[in-house]
C-alpha cells in the first residue's frame, strides 16, 4: 500500500494484476487508496477497432511529457469469447515510451467473466490516480455499450473516428454523439475527411438541445463538442487536438465548483462500485453449495419460475 | 470477489532481424489456449523487455531471435529482470539455437527453449507445466 503511494513499479503492477485476477487482498488495499484518489485528468479514447486510438494515444503521450507531465495508460482489447484467451497489441504503438519512467502501460483484457460485466476498469484507474500520476488516458475499443462505460469514467471522452468507415451513421445508432466531447476524425490524410467532418458537425448542430440535455450529468454545461481532423501517423492536428483537451479540461474544473455537479459524479461513481459489488455477490451466492444447480432443477421440475427463484436468491444475500 | 487467475505472457521479439512470423504464431496459439498475451512487435531491447514485462505484470515473456544473437540478447533480459527484483518471472525463447548454446542458455536462467519447427502443442504445455499465474 505504502509502496503503490509511493509509486512503486512492482507494487503497483502487482497490486493491478490482483484487481485483474479478482484477488480478494485487492479490495481492502483499494478502500485505503481511495482518499488518494481525484487529482488525476483522466481521459478516455474510445472508436472502432483500427481506427488509430493507439497511434493516437502514442502522440498524446508525446506531448504530455513534453509538458513534464506523467502519464499512465490502460489499454483494454477484447477477450476471445471462445478460448478466454487475449492478444493484447496496442503497446506496439507505443513502445518507443517504454523506457520513460515517467510513463506507465498497462494492457487489459476484457475478460467479462461476470457475466459480461468488465468494470474492473474503473478501480485501475483509481490505482493510476492514487499512484500520482498526471495523466490517466483510457483506450477502449468502441463496441455497443463500452463507449458508455468509458464516458462514466473518464472527464473527458475523445472518440476517434476514420472517414469512409460508415461511421457517421453508426456514431448516431450507436449514441456516440452524446458521450464525445471530442472527435478526432483520424486518418484525414484520407479520401472523405472533410465530408465527415462536415456530417459530424451537421449531426451535433441538429442534435444540440438533446445532447446538452443528455450530458447534464456528466458533461460541462455549455460545453459543445469539438471536431478535429488529425493523422495520427504524421502527428497532424495533435496540436489542435491538445488545446481542445486543455480546454474541456478546464470546462471541466469550473464545472467542479458546482456542488450539483460532484454529487452526479459522486453518485454515478458510487452506483458503478454497487452493481459490480451485488452483482459479484450475487455470482458467487449462486455459484455456492449448487444454489444454481438447485435452481435450474426447479425450472425444469415446473415447481418455480424464474421470477420467483430470483427474488429468493436477492432476498437470501441479506441473510448472509 | 470472484477469482479468476490467467497466464499472462510478454511475446517480444529482440534484435534486428525482421521475422516475426514464429513469434506471432506462438502468440496466437498462446491466446486460443486461453492466455492473455502481450504483444510488442519488433526490435526490441532487451531494457525495454524488462521494462514492459514489469509494467504489465507478465508471468513469463517469450523471446523469438533468428538472427543469431540470442547468446547475448536472452541473458541480457534474465539478467535485467534479476537487477529488477523481477527473478520470479519465467524466460523462455526460441529461434535457430546450436545444442551447445542451449546448455549455456539454460544455465543462464533461460528456461525453455524451443528450435523452429517445434509443435504449438509443445511450447503451450511446456507454459502450462513451468508457469504459473502470480
Ligand atoms: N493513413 C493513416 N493511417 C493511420 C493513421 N492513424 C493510424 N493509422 C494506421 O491504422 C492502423 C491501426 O492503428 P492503431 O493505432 O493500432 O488503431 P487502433 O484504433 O488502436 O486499433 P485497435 O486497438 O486494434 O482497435 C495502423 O496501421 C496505423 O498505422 C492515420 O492518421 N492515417
Ligand atoms: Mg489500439
Amino acid at each position: 500500500m505504502e509502496d503503490v503511494l509511493n509509486r512503486d513499479i512492482r507494487a503497483g503492477a502487482r497490486l493491478l494484476r490482483w484487481i485483474d485476477d479478482g484477488v480478494g487482498e485487492a479490495r481492502s488495499i483499494l478502500k485505503q487508496l481511495y482518499s488518494h484518489t481525484g487529482k488525476a485528468a483522466i481521459v478516455g479514447i474510445t472508436g472502432n477497432p483500427g481506427a488509430g486510438k493507439s497511434t493516437l494515444v502514442d502522440q498524446l503521450i508525446t506531448r504530455y511529457r513534453a509538458q513534464k507531465k506523467t502519464v499512465a495508460v490502460v489499454a483494454v482489447d477484447p477477450s476471445s469469447p471462445f478460448s478466454g484467451g487475449a492478444i493484447l497489441g496496442d503497446r506496439i504503438r507505443m513502445q518507443e515510451h517504454a523506457l520513460d519512467e515517467g510513463v506507465f502501460i498497462r494492457s487489459f483484457a476484457t475478460r467479462g467473466h461476470l457475466g459480461g460485466l468488465t468494470g474492473t476498469t474503473a478501480d485501475v484507474v483509481h490505482v493510476f490516480d492514487a499512484m500520482g500520476w498526471d495523466l490517466v488516458l483510457v483506450e477502449t475499443v468502441g463496441v455497443g455499450q463500452d463507449e458508455v462505460e468509458v464516458q462514466r469514467l473518464a472527464h473527458t471522452t475523445v472518440v476517434v473516428m476514420a472517414p469512409g468507415m460508415g461511421d457517421e451513421i453508426q456514431a448516431i445508432k450507436a449514441g456516440i454523439l452524446e458521450i464525445a466531447d471530442i472527435f478526432a476524425v483520424n486518418k484525414s490524410d484520407r479520401d472523405g475527411a472533410d465530408r465527415t467532418v462536415r456530417e459530424l458537425r451537421l449531426m451535433l448542430d441538429m442534435g444540440k438541445e438533446a445532447i446538452q440535455q443528455q450530458q447534464e450529468r456528466v458533461c460541462p454545461p455549455g460545453w459543445m463538442p469539438r471536431v478535429i481532423k488529425t493523422v495520427s501517423t504524421k502527428g497532424e492536428g495533435i496540436d489542435e487536438l491538445m488545446t481542445a483537451l486543455a480546454e474541456h479540461r478546464k470546462a471541466y474544473e469550473n464545472a467542479c465548483r458546482d456542488p450539483n455537479f460532484v454529487r452526479a459524479r459522486l453518485r454515478r461513481e458510487f452506483l458503478d462500485v454497487f452493481r459490480r459489488t451485488l452483482f459479484t455477490r450475487g455470482w458467487s451466492y449462486l455459484m455456492h453449495e449448487d444454489h444454481l444447480k438447485e435452481v435450474v432443477e426447479k425450472l425444469q421440475d415446473g415447481s418455480s419460475d424464474p421470477y420467483t427463484l430470483a427474488k429468493q436468491a436477492v432476498n437470501a444475500l441479506g441473510r448472509l | 470477489m470472484d477469482e479468476e487467475r490467467k497466464i499472462r505472457v510478454l511475446i517480444a521479439k529482440p534484435g534486428l532481424d525482421g521475422h516475426d512470423r514464429g513469434a506471432k504464431v506462438v502468440a496466437r496459439s498462446l491466446r486460443d489456449a486461453g492466455m492473455e498475451v502481450i504483444y510488442t512487435g519488433l526490435h526490441q531491447t532487451p531494457e525495454m523487455i524488462v521494462a514492459t514485462a514489469i509494467q504489465e505484470g507478465v508471468d513469463a515473456v517469450g523471446m523469438s531471435i533468428m538472427s543469431g544473437a540470442h547468446n547475448v540478447l536472452m541473458p541480457a533480459v534474465v539478467d535485467g529482470l534479476l537487477a529488477k527484483g523481477a527473478e520470479d518471472i519465467v524466460v523462455f525463447g526460441g529461434g535457430i539455437i546450436p545444442d551447445d548454446d542451449m546448455e549455456s542458455l539454460k544455465k543462464k536462467g533461460i528456461k525453455g527453449l524451443f528450435t523452429p519447427g517445434t509443435s504449438t502443442e509443445t511450447i503451450i504445455s511446456w507454459v502450462r507445466e513451468n508457469v504459473k499465474p502470480s
